[in-house]
């Protein structure tokens, strides 16, 4: 398994050659390398893996998913309505 | 394709043996410093002993020596008085680290251990082995949050002794405390005590100073305050025994090892099962944060100025008040009760309705990868 | 935390799981095959919830699992030298090998340090031009990236003291391993979804076409496990076999490109040793040629060094999802965490230690013992 967390970039520099970063995992700043994430820019998500920036966090995919979620529980509770309706 | 993964033929690891020699998890405060404590100094100690010992923490209490050992003070009987009576060592490093210093917990961490057996603290021992090289200045510092520290909780430091060891041999400095407190009359606090019905109440929120001495070593940084918890509890013990002396059952400062080990301590001496709501116990966010970056448990974090108690449900609401006026239970909270049910097993119920056993680290608590 | 908190909502939950009941007919068997989703899946009861509908089998995910025990008795011997500062993730040190771990070692006098990151240890290397600073980069394609660029740090600032210790392994060669292994019992898999963020999902295609098998990215988070089953439940339910990605927001079709490429300079696929599986063919990643002169094993001379493993558990069968650990007759009893027999049980992250530590209560009536984990029962409200 790896442990990824996502966490904010604060702040961007230059260490010799290898592009750095700090990152705010909800208050928390630890230095990440972003060598494989050359885009990346100061507020964006990413998730860090042994010091690592892998992935920027897609944020229209992240509010997607979840209003997906939340739609289930729509059909959930409308479901549950038809069926106390029909209920004795 | 990768067809040849062998389903008969899969060869299985050799076993650990049993270290031979001493690794840093036996100071981990978990299980390997208590095998260390059940097989090596126990029976060392209580040579001639008849006391027999099914298990290493029910047996807690049964003589003075258990109690020395497995509990967080000793009560001692002399003269018509009971003196509670401790030792700790302190080998933190950094030496210091926000919210305090080593200073500060070698005085808290002996006044809180004779706190939770319901004494008053009275008088502190000093004891220091100083590494070739320090400076005196670092000693200094030091030196002097532990007379800031014993002045403010109103203890003595009343004896003490320094040695010093080759360059190399040593990280700086350690310090070691012993303190003896007055158990006051009726006064009975001690692990076993603890009782099916009991609730149990955290008294603020856990990991802080765990968390805040790892950022130093993990080079970690924090957007927030991250204080050591360091404080001395026995203010706070006080006001809870004004809210009633017998129903104070037991109690314990989660230091190394975390909340977790204490509530397994708990229920294996008290040979009675713990429940607790997950959600219910109080994880700062940035404790929360930086454990899920380090991949640790919450439960496994030490704290140095929390404690948790159990109280017999009659009493656990005017306990509960007395904690949150006193400014180092302000934010206490009820986390969960005893049973009878599943003797000595830890329950945490999950925020999704689910349940898990919650057990002590195996040894220190090391970042991870995976 | 944003981006964690909101995927641990026990309301979204409910309905997650309601949605799985009311779609599953029969109780269908995944593979999750990430050792981190495994723990999450104990830790929060998700495997109690699904009960009815889904079985989980454990996949080999964890890279400190694996490894295999040559690879550990090298680094044990590198790490015991008196000229080398050996560097780790801290899950490594307790995993056994040939009767010692890296904790002992560094009792006897080795220099044992556990880093966070593989460029920690570059930086230990420059710090300490008079020492030889070995890194053990395990990992799966995850970890790869950070091991494979502590080697290109270090060339680029011409340090001739640092090298590797290299064990890669690569999931899809183990995930077609135990859907071709005889009696395996898996319809579906979730795949490990922080792999695909390296690697891209277009790999896992093949398997789907091969084996008649839905595989679902899936991360870490409650939420996004329960999504990861819903996907596969819907799948299996239409008799559908297809790739999905419940892991959209952090996981793009093409994985990370910039890492790949990196990925395909600094490492070669080669055959691996699993720990309690045997060799998986091109199922790891070795130095490339033009790097072996940070391989620790020429380096060291120590990669003759073979050793025959003692049987004693059934850690092999447990990777391979072909047993529970509680099925196995050591689990609990003469294998725990603290003693363990096999590696499954040795790292956090292992399927047996997963099941220790978050095992449940056995039905009222039976103790509580460690041995008896016990299915969904006892306390559960």
């Amino acid at each position: 398994m790896c442990l990824g967390i996502p966490g904010r970039i604060t702040e961007i520099w230059d260490d010799r050659g290898t592009r750095m970063a700090l990152v705010d995992f909800g208050g928390v700043i630890r230095s990440v390398c972003l060598a494989y994430l050359p885009d990346a820019t100061v507020g964006q998500y990413t998730i860090i893996h042994a010091g690592f920036a892998l992935t920027r966090v897609d944020e229209d995919a992240a509010r997607q998913t979840l209003a997906m979620f939340r739609e289930l529980g729509l059909l959930d509770a409308e479901l549950g309505a038809a069926e106390a309706e029909v209920g004795p | 394709m990768a067809d040849t993964a062998d389903m008969a033929g899969w060869a299985c690891p050799a076993p650990l043996r049993d270290y031979q020699r001493i690794v840093l998890g036996h100071g981990g405060g978990g299980v390997l410093t208590g095998e260390l404590i059940e097989h090596l100094f126990l029976p060392a100690f209580a040579a001639g002993s008849s006391t027999t010992r099914r298990d290493p923490t029910s047996a807690m209490a049964d003589t003075a020596l258990a109690d020395t050992a497995l509990a967080d003070a000793a009560v001692l009987a002399v003269g018509g008085i009971r003196l509670a009576f401790t030792t700790d060592s302190y080998v933190v490093r950094p030496l210091f680290f926000p919210g305090g210093s080593i200073g500060e917990l070698a005085v808290h961490g002996t006044v809180n251990d004779l706190a939770c057996r319901g004494a008053v603290p009275l008088a502190l021992s000093a004891g220091f082995i100083l590494e070739e090289g320090l400076e005196l200045d670092v000693l200094g510092r030091v030196a002097q949050a532990m007379g800031r520290a014993a002045a403010a909780a109103g203890v003595r430091l009343a004896t003490g002794d320094t040695k010093v060891v080759e360059r190399g041999l040593a990280d700086g400095l350690y310090v070691n405390t012993s303190g003896i407190g007055l158990v006051p009359p009726g006064v009975d606090v001690r692990p076993d005590r603890a009782a099916p019905g009991d609730r149990i109440i955290v008294s603020g929120p856990i990991g802080e100073h765990g968390i805040a001495v790892l950022s130093v070593r993990e080079g970690l940084e924090f957007g927030g305050d991250v204080h050591s918890d360091t404080a001395a509890l026995h203010g706070l013990v006080a006001a809870m025994l004004a809210a009633t002396v017998p129903g104070v059952h037991a109690l314990r400062d989660p230091t190394r090892g975390g909340l977790a080990t204490a509530l397994c301590e708990v229920a294996a001496a008290a040979g009675a099962g713990i429940e607790f709501t997950e959600s219910a116990v109080p994880v700062p966010p940035v404790v929360e944060a930086a454990c899920g970056f380090l991949g640790l448990d919450p439960l496994h974090v030490a704290c140095e100025g929390r404690l948790v108690a159990f109280v017999a449900a009659a009493d656990a609401d005017a306990v509960l008040a007395a904690m949150r006026a006193h400014p180092a239970g302000r934010d206490a909270v009820v986390i969960g009760s005893v049973t009878a049910e599943h003797p000595g097993v830890v329950v945490a119920r999950t925020a999704f309705g689910g349940n898990r056993i919650v057990d002590r680290p195996l040894g220190e608590q090391l970042p991870r990868i995976c | 935390m944003k981006y964690l908190t909101e995927f641990r909502d026990p309301e979204l939950a409910r309905w997650l799981l309601d949605a799985i009941a009311a779609t599953a007919s029969r109780r269908w068997t995944l593979m999750e095959v990430c050792g981190g989703q495994t723990h999450a899946i104990i830790r929060h009861g998700l495997d109690q919830l699904l009960a009815d509908q889904v079985e989980f089998i454990h996949g080999p995910g964890c890279p400190v699992c694996v490894t295999p025990l040559e690879m550990i008795d090298r680094a044990l011997a590198i790490a015991a030298r008196p000229e080398v500062i050996f560097c780790s993730f801290g899950d490594m040190l307790r995993v056994p090998g040939s009767g010692t771990d890296l904790f002992s070692v560094k009792a006897r006098g080795g220099d044992v340090r556990v880093v966070y990151s593989p460029l920690d240890a570059v930086h230990l290397a420059e710090a300490h031009p008079d020492r030889q600073v070995v890194f053990f980069a395990v990992g799966f394609e995850t970890t790869a990236p950070a091991n494979a660029l502590a080697a290109v740090t270090a060339r680029r600032r011409n340090l001739t003291n640092f090298s590797m210790l290299v064990s890669h392994v690569l999931v899809p060669p183990a995930m077609s391993a135990v859907a071709t292994a005889p009696g395996n019992r898996v319809e579906a898999f979730l795949a490990a979804g922080h792999v695909c963020t390296v690697m891209g999902v277009e790999q896992y295609e093949p398997l789907v076409a091969e084996h008649r098998m839905p595989i679902v990215v899936t991360g870490f988070e409650p939420l996004d496990l329960l999504d990861g089953v819903r996907h596969a439940v819907e799948q299996l339910e239409a008799g559908r076999a297809e790739l999905a990605n419940a892991y959209q927001r952090a996981v793009q079709p093409e994985g990370n490109p910039a890492a790949r490429k990196i990925l395909a300079e600094v490492f070669t696929v080669c055959d691996r040793a699993w720990r309690g599986i045997g060799t998986i063919p091109n199922s790891g990643w070795r130095l490339a040629d033009a790097w072996r002169d940070f391989d620790a094993e020429i380096r060291f001379d120590v990669g003759g060094l073979t050793v025959a493993e003692s049987a004693a558990c059934r850690s092999g069968a447990v990777l391979q999802g072909l047993i529970r650990p509680p099925d196995c007759a050591a689990f609990g009893t003469s294998c725990t965490p603290r003693r363990p027999l096999g590696a499954t049980m040795v790292s956090a992250e292992g399927a047996c230690a997963a099941y220790f530590q978050y095992r449940r209560l056995a039905p009222a009536g039976a103790a509580a013992t460690p041995g008896s984990p016990g299915p969904a029962a006892g306390l559960q409200t």
